[in-house]
């Protein structure tokens, strides 16, 4: 599934001018230690997360990420939203939790 | 194609400068892929090198990474000037941390960064002298089945 029919199907904000809505979503990793998604995150798969600074996108343009998604209503950075246009990464918002996102996108990846 | 490549770029990283932490790997992956090299090859590398900028940004004073290609292999070597690492053995195990609580609400200090680096590479050498500083040797080979 496409990141763009993800973002629709779950309601995602898009906090950054350019959603790179053609790539291919592989499914999701969910955490808010750096190394950890350095480690266990896939490329393709959504990143999510409550850090919101700009230290996760390297996380993302090096694990080859579809994109980022941050949670409960949190806001990103100034700097976050500034490197993410400059840099291609996809930055999304949303005003659920942690647990109830990847559900949500475990079940739409599992059975869409 | 990639056998023809032997190039050499040398990067300098300064200890907490975390707005540009991130930025020499992310330049090493750049310089790796526009070479054409396997995309699974040059994301190991990356994350490697990922891991070791990001202990000079959080632990050392500053650190100088010389990036190398030859035929067979990629060797990044960082050095940096710093407390170094009195018990490396240590060190090296997953979850041990001398990061600070702010460096942890940052999602930093996991741990997990030199298992990360041993886990990327197909050769890892980690020295240090204390008081003085630490180096890395990371070597990454681009054919798997072939040797260094
Ligand atoms: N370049 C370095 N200079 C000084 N200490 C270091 C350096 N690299 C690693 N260390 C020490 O090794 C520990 C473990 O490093 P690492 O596995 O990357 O985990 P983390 O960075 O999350 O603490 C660090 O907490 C630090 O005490
Ligand atoms: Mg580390």
């Amino acid at each position: 599934m496409t990141l763009r029919e993800v973002v629709e199907r779950l309601g995602l904000r898009a906090l950054t001018s350019d959603v790179a809505g053609d790539a291919e979503v592989t499914g999701g990793y969910t955490g808010d230690l750096l190394s950890d998604v350095m480690a266990n995150g896939r490329p393709g798969n959504i990143w999510i997360t409550m850090q919101t600074h700009q230290n996760i996108l390297a996380v993302a343009k090096i694990k080859d990420l579809a994109g980022i998604v941050l949670v409960n209503s949190r806001r990103p950075d100034k700097e976050t939203v500034w490197k993410a246009d400059k840099e291609n990464v996809t930055v999304l918002g949303t005003n659920e939790s942690a647990f109830r996102l990847s559900g949500r996108l475990y079940r739409l990846l599992e059975d869409p | 194609m990639v056998s023809r490549h032997n190039l050499s770029h040398a990067f300098e990283i300064k200890g907490g400068d975390f707005g540009k932490a991130g930025c020499v790997s992310l330049e090493i992956k750049e310089i790796l892929r526009d070479l054409g090299i396997d995309p699974a090859i040059v994301r190991r590398a990356a994350i490697a090198a990922y891991e070791a900028e990001m202990n000079v940004v959080m632990y050392a004073e500053s650190g100088k990474v010389v990036l190398r290609l030859n035929p067979k292999v990629i060797r990044i070597t960082l050095e940096d000037q710093g407390p170094g690492i009195h018990d490396i053995e240590m060190a090296m195990q997953e979850g041990y941390t001398t990061a600070t609580d702010q460096m942890r609400e940052m999602g930093f200090g996991a741990g997990m960064g030199l298992p990360n680096i041993k886990k990327n590479a197909d050769r890892f050498e980690l020295k240090s002298k204390v008081g003085k500083g630490t180096s890395y040797n990371i070597i990454i080979h681009l054919n798997p089945e072939g040797g260094t």
